[in-house]
């Protein structure tokens, strides 16, 4: 639909535009969005590959997982994508302290703190590579655990579900942390919790954390409306 | 040490969104949370967002005609140039922000790998681009009118002539996937996806405009379509002193 552009000296109307309304991605959000996924070549680079670079700072790390339906079966068309900060608990974004101008809480090159995640057709499973973020600064000066933020869109999810990972082997951080506080029913947080897989973490392989997300049902994932 | 202030972005008006659960899209039944969203007050989390600049894309990823066609070849279908622009709701152009887009070719065919549908593949049409919008948040595309396509929901529920598109905004509280459709479809109103957004007016936002005036004579018909992003408040005064 066509919108006025309304410059802003005539803009004493108190009715702002509406949002558009969302839409599901659909079954073939692949070709749109990881086309080497829904089956051919037709980009130079496809976005969302590296997460965090070599030049990196901060631990690696691997995400795996499955998101469940409410029958319990794996969602095999999911897409998420993934927005995190640096090992510093910085963003890589223009309103972050000192982007731009070289200060020090720039973050580093070749860091994005977003990619892009796709299950696997058959069974679901999907992984990501990058760093652990740090803390991130909160509202009224608080602190808030290390997380990384996830947006979830498939068939039949008609506007894409915000989330956030925190790890569970950050109990102090997470026991402060203002966002997992606000859940009423406490044993709704593990949802939110991803959990060490034991036996890695090696100098040459990254750690393993599970995260599996449900978006119904018994454990029913935590979602967010940012 | 210093933080940006979390200037906030409008809530979203959920009930200008379609609900998560919509039963006459059956896929959304077991796919759609049953618990109520937890609202959270932007921090830092929220109002920062990835972002794109020339190097993540390249020229013509933006033209479907030729991004995927043999040279000299052209894909099978009406031709159209779709563009527009990418505002805030405060009216404010968006700029340099990513928009995608992916749709099927002229006879509702997907070029996807689990996309069994009996209408040809076009060998010379991907089916997907992307751009950034200018900086006054314009964006365009050359593409085909994509075909209406039948799927497994009701057994005879058809897929009206729409692309998928994704926008990013400035923030991550901005990111949004819809769809668009065409003026005149009939299909439109008898679609389920379409009706899981409760508000007629709402539905009116996703429909592109024949745009006869951007139209280029003896070549394609132009089609317009606005893109609004949340918008964001202005704080001129912290509404809860620190440490509150
Ligand atoms: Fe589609």
């Amino acid at each position: 639909m066509t919108l006025p552009y309304r410059p802003h000296f005539l803009q004493q109307s108190l009715t702002p535009l509406k949002e558009t309304p969302s839409q599901t991605a659909g079954p073939y959000v692949h070709i749109g969005l990881a086309p080497g996924d829904a089956g051919f070549q037709i980009y130079d680079t496809e976005l969302g590959q590296d997460i965090a670079g070599p030049n990196a700072a901060g631990d690696r790390i691997r995400v795996e997982g499955r998101v469940f339906d409410g029958t319990g079966a794996p969602v095999r068309d999911v897409l998420i994508e993934v927005w995190q900060a640096n090992a510093a608990g910085l963003y890589p974004h223009p309103e972050t302290p000192g982007t731009g101008d070289g200060g020090p809480e720039s973050t580093e090159n070749g860091f994005r703190g977003w990619g892009r995640v796709i299950s696997n057709f058959e069974s679901g499973s999907w992984s990501f590579d990058t760093i652990k973020p740090g803390g991130v600064a909160g509202r009224n000066g608080r602190s808030m655990a290390p997380h990384i933020n996830l947006w979830i869109v498939a068939r039949g999810i008609n506007v894409g579900l915000n989330t956030r990972l925190y790890f569970a082997d950050e109990p102090d951080a997470n026991a402060s942390d203002p966002v997992l506080n606000l859940i009423e029913q406490t044993d709704r947080r593990a949802t939110l919790l991803a959990q060490p897989v034991s036996g890695t973490g090696s100098a040459q392989n990254p750690r393993v954390y599970q995260f599996d997300i449900h978006l119904q049902g018994p454990g029913e994932t935590v979602f967010f409306d940012i | 040490m210093t933080r940006p202030k979390p200037t906030d972005y409008y809530a979203r008006d959920r009930r200008w969104h379609p609900p998560a659960y919509a039963p006459d899209y059956k896929t959304s039944v077991s796919r759609s949370p049953r618990l109520p969203l937890l609202s959270l007050e932007n921090t830092a989390s929220e109002i920062t967002g990835p972002t794109f600049g020339q190097n993540d894309i390249a020229v013509g990823d933006n033209d479907l005609l030729s991004n995927f066609a043999r040279p000299g070849e052209n894909p099978i279908g009406e031709r159209i140039l779709l563009h527009g622009r990418v505002l805030d709701e405060n009216a404010r152009p968006v700029p340099n922000t990513l928009v995608e887009i992916w749709q099927a070719n002229a006879s509702g065919r997907y070029r996807h790998k689990k996309d069994g549908y009996i209408g040809a593949l076009d060998p010379n049409f991907g089916g997907c681009g992307r751009t950034l919008t200018d900086d006054q948040g314009a964006y365009a595309f050359r593409t085909i009118k994509p075909g209406a396509y039948p799927w497994r929901n009701g057994l005879n529920d058809w897929r009206p002539a729409h692309i998928h598109v994704s926008v990013f905004g400035h923030a991550f509280a901005q990111r949004l996937i819809t769809q668009l459709y065409f003026e005149g479809d009939p299909l439109i109103a008898r679609c389920p996806i379409v009706n899981t957004i409760p508000d007629p007016a709402a539905v009116q936002q996703l429909i592109a405009r024949l745009d006869i005036n951007e139209t280029l004579p003896l070549d394609m018909i132009a089609y317009r379509f606005d893109i609004v992003l949340r918008g964001r408040r202005s704080t001129l005064f912290e509404n809860r002193m620190e440490g509150n």
